[in-house]
């Protein structure tokens, strides 16, 4: 059995190997590729925090080899008898001492990046978003601005943006990895944190508290701009008339057949506050159908004719409509050309 | 020992004997084949959780079954497999460690093992009845009183009395070790494995009520249309987060500790030494005790409670690291100068070590609140309580079942396929839960039916679902190993192993009295103490006399099916009142036999001396 352990050890380091070259995991998604205020403070903490208890590990191991090895019991000494050591104080003193100071070590910058990271001093002078949860989506809407969106969530980068959470239904939790560590959004009370993103990009955002059936399909996007392409973003948002014809006579149609079948009841189009389904206003420019899916013509079409089988237990499903395939085709034809921006998730890729 | 009588009595007596007994150690028995099944269920449902993960856009199971999945996946095996079992090796062990005849009432001793089983009968019957537990073991509000169907009420209903069941046996334990220990066992000479057994006894005293406090709110919000979670009736759902943590931070102690204990016995007798700084090792472990109920709200560092708060939980918590590191100093030096043997139940040892040192230091890092932002509700998450759960109390379960089986069954474990069982549960357990730490941060989020391609998630799912399956392997030899072992193997003596404590001074299995003669220990590790002085065994407290033994009743296994019953009327009574009546006969039942049990004396019986004698002379 000798060797094993050295074996083994060589085992780990070739499969942590492997991982440190198969990446950090996606970039704009991973804790580990940090791109905003939050994130990067976390990462800091768990850099320290990972590194002290690396050494602690270390510690423990080489004291656990040394023993393995050196104190199997032996051929031809199977009757001896160890002296029966009591314990030693000196040996108790030391390893009580030099664990708290270690601990001090970590306690230190987590309780001034835990403070931090709650700092809500700036709150008042910044842009405020009311977040929203809802099985199984987001909505958001600009304090202020008379702008409300779903699904994609556009910030100016380099400033703090506040988020003032609440859920209408059961818990759920606000995670942009990237960006910043989670916050969860409950019933009865506001909680607010801030996020800040250092570059442009489109961030990945998750519900991190688990909230149902599609709890794992209740994906976001965080889309950070220049300040100056945001400006203009809430300009262009600020500006949009709801009612606006659109150019080809099937996207017309498409509109028509949005409000006969009442779809406009649930899903507002412009900064109306209703939201009992997502908002629509830009619904041309995501990236993404429902948070997960590809934003094609035919996904949207796929959804309208059977929502539940696309994201199960959302509440589209209950909704009352009845459209052939053809009005639906006619409705995503609508829908898709509702981009009342140019700035879009690619302002935020291409502008490195 | 059991079987023979058993062969000898015909089927019926044997099940009639096992419905009816108060011996510990058949109570053992029945706790150790209950906790066993359910493990098996549970690990069942872990690994379709990992085969719904195994590639990314799966639909191997539906969404919603998936969260009946880690719903029940976590429920049984926190409740209906980690606790019983650990009861089982506490019923098996502790009376003999303390040198006792029986526990202090083993009327309730055999009630608490009724009502867990009925209690996880009822979480399961969810599966049958529609659909399972869907919210999560933690079931926070409002999910758990939203979520349609009876799911959650089995939930409810099924750990209620579960719950009392357990609450009975804490208290059971408590009053046996502080009243029954045999004249000489003082609390500084008690083995480490009865005292982490007194302080998770005192831990579920303590705990366990906020559960029940929990559960009973939750089920008039769900049953009877209060709204003490609901947000629009002026119900608030952070108190539920509260309860539940108050009982489930301590929960986490309550099933580690006795593998601490497990643990400190087995290094100590396979490397030949006492126990090294066995004071500290005492006084580490009341500490981890005492700090393991101010820290709770590590579980809600998202929640919102402020930075403040956040604070000082996460100070607490890094606090509870120095007394478990002392205990992992001690450990190891306890092996440092010995002589070490190296079998099956000193691997699962050896293999803690380095295991929960991983769990400790990722315990840690989560307690550093800023960084727990990222964290929290992540596979990082997942990964840490599985080393913790797993490579703690699974492991310690493991070796205690090694290291005792010989005194439970007077049969040692196969050698080779108990290594069998460790090398491929060991590896797979690695495997399956070192990447989640990884998989966590890279952004996936726990209690995920699935995850999208393109993620760079695929690689970490895949080695986790691969290594679940060798964990899978290694509890099939080791059910293998338990039929082999007890069809094959040869018949061993009392002390296998060359124990240092009492319970290794009698026969294997012992006798239903335990000990013939109540034992006095003159130190701690007493049965090495008279070794070493040349003795034989123990030298006995007092003259052999008669024993008075307690009778077996039938009283709590009708008392829990009363339960049992009144529990599915609590149910379905919101969908027709007439299931009203069922409460009505259920509590009828339960109380009925209550009734019984206050006014029947029941004085139980004594063994004679001359049998005893006769006894004596046979063997």
């Amino acid at each position: 059995m000798k060797g094993w352990m050295g074996k083994f050890r060589a085992l780990g380091i070739f499969g942590f190997l492997m991982l440190v070259l198969s990446g950090c995991g996606k970039e704009n998604l991973s804790a580990l590729t940090p791109k905003g205020y939050g994130s990067k403070a976390a990462l800091n903490l768990i850099n320290i925090s990972l590194g002290v208890m690396i050494f602690v590990f270390i510690v423990v191991m080489v004291i656990y080899a040394i023993v393995i090895v050196r104190f199997r019991k032996k051929k031809g000494r199977e009757d001896y008898i160890p002296p029966q050591t009591e314990g030693n104080k000196a040996l108790e003193v030391i390893w009580t001492v030099i664990p708290i100071i270690l601990l001090v070590i970590i306690a230190i910058p987590t309780v001034a990046i835990t403070f931090d990271l709650a700092d809500e001093s700036a709150a008042d002078e910044s842009l405020n978003v009311n977040v929203t949860g809802n099985q199984f989506w987001w909505h958001f809407n600009y304090e202020g601005e008379e702008i409300q969106t779903s699904q994609d969530l556009y910030i100016p980068t380099g400033e703090k943006v506040y988020l003032n959470m609440k859920t209408s239904d059961v818990l759920h939790s606000f995670w942009v990895p990237a960006l910043s560590g989670k916050m969860d959004l409950h019933p009865e009370n506001e909680n607010t944190m801030y996020i800040q993103a250092d570059e442009e990009g489109v961030y990945d955002g998750k519900c991190a508290e688990f909230c149902g059936t599609s709890h794992s399909l209740m994906d976001f996007k965080v889309i950070a701009v220049s300040p100056e392409e945001f400006d203009q973003w809430v300009e262009d948002m600020q500006n949009v008339d709801p009612e606006a014809q659109p150019e080809t006579a099937d996207a017309q149609e498409g509109q028509q057949l949005f409000q006969d079948n009442s779809c406009i009841g649930c899903h507002a189009i412009g900064a109306s506050p209703a939201a009992t389904g997502p908002n629509l206003t830009n619904f041309g420019d995501r990236t993404t159908l429902a948070g997960v899916k590809e934003h094609t013509k035919d996904n949207i079409v796929d959804w309208i004719m059977d929502p539940e089988s696309m994201k199960p237990g959302n509440k589209m499903a209950d909704a009352n409509y009845d459209v052939s395939r053809e009005e639906a085709e006619k409705i995503a034809d609508y829908l898709l050309q509702l981009q009342p921006s140019d700035i879009t998730p690619e302002s935020a890729e291409t502008n490195e | 020992m059991s079987t023979a009588v058993a062969q000898k009595k015909g089927f019926g007596a044997f099940i009639w004997d096992y419905l009816t007994t108060v011996d510990h150690k058949k109570i053992a028995h029945l706790y150790l084949v209950a906790g066993g099944l359910f493990f098996l269920v549970g690990g069942l449902e872990a690994l379709l959780i990992r085969i719904q993960l195994i590639k990314p856009d799966n639909d191997f199971v539906s969404a919603g079954f998936y969260n009946e999945l880690l719903t029940m996946h976590g429920t049984t095996m926190i409740f209906l497999a980690a606790m019983p079992l650990i009861f089982a090796i506490m019923n098996a062990v502790v009376p003999l460690q303390i040198g006792a005849r029986d526990v202090a009432f083993p009327f309730l001793n055999s009630l608490g093992f009724w009502l867990f089983l009925f209690g996880g009968l009822i979480l399961n019957c969810g599966w049958f009845l529609g659909g399972a537990p869907d919210a999560g073991w933690t079931a926070y509000a409002p999910l758990s009183t939203v979520s349609p169907g009876h799911g959650v009420d089995f939930y409810v209903l099924g750990l209620q009395i579960s719950g009392a069941g357990t609450l009975i046996g804490g208290i059971n334990f408590l009053v046996t070790i502080i009243n029954m220990r045999a004249p000489g066992m003082t609390y500084m000479r008690m083995p480490l494995f009865t005292w982490t057994a007194l302080v998770t006894s005192t831990l579920i005293l303590f705990a366990f009520p906020a559960l029940t406090v929990g559960l009973f709110l939750l089920m008039f919000d769900r049953l009877f249309g209060s709204g003490f979670f609901n947000a629009s009736m002026g119900g608030n759902s952070v108190i539920w987060e509260h309860l539940f943590w108050i009982f489930g931070h301590p929960e986490v102690y309550i099933l580690i500790l006795p593998a601490f204990g497990v643990f400190s016995d087995v290094l100590s007798t396979f490397s030949k030494k006492r126990l090294f700084g066995y004071t500290a090792m005492v006084f580490a472990t009341t500490l981890i005790g005492f700090l393991g109920f101010m820290v709770w709200a590590h579980h809600m560092f998202a929640t919102g409670l402020g930075p403040a708060a956040n604070s000082i939980f996460a100070i607490a918590t890094m606090a509870i690291a120095v007394p478990t590191g002392i205990k992992i100093f001690n450990w190891l030096f306890t092996l440092w100068g010995g002589t070490i043997t190296i079998n099956s139940a000193m691997l699962w040892a050896l293999g803690f070590i380095p295991s929960f040192t991983i769990g400790g230091t990722t315990g840690v890092m989560l307690a550093a609140a800023a960084a727990d932002y990222q964290y929290h509700d992540t596979y990082f998450v997942v990964a840490h309580f599985h080393y913790v759960i797993v490579g703690g109390v699974v492991f310690g379960l493991f070796a205690a079942m090694h290291y005792w089986w010989p005194k439970m069954f007077g049969k040692v474990l196969n050698e080779t396929l108990g290594q069998i069982t460790f090398w491929t549960f060991f590896t797979g357990f690695h495997l399956t839960f070192f990447i989640q730490h990884f998989l966590g941060l890279m952004g996936m989020p726990r209690r995920y039916w699935t995850f999208l391609p393109g993620q760079h998630l695929e690689t970490g799912n895949l080695v986790s679902s691969i290594g679940a399956f060798l964990m899978a392997i290694g509890a099939i030899v080791f059910v293998i190993n338990v039929i082999y072992t007890s069809v094959k193997a040869p018949k061993v003596s009392g002390d296998p192993w060359d124990g240092r404590t009492l319970e290794w001074s009698i026969p294997s299995p012992p006798p239903h009295y335990n000990f013939k003669q109540t034992p006095l220990v003159r130190g701690l590790d007493p049965l090495w103490i008279e070794k070493m002085e040349g003795r034989k065994g123990i030298t006995p407290a007092e003259p052999l006399d008669d024993i008075h033994m307690p009778n077996p009743s039938i009283l709590p296994f009708i008392m829990s099916l009363g339960l049992f019953i009144a529990g599915f009327g609590f149910i379905y009574q919101v969908d027709n009142l007439s299931y009203l009546w069922l409460v009505i006969l259920g509590m009828g039942i339960t109380l009925g036999c209550m009734l019984t049990r206050s006014v029947k004396d029941d004085l139980g019986h004594h063994i004679h001396k001359e049998d005893l004698e006769k006894e004596g002379a046979e063997q």
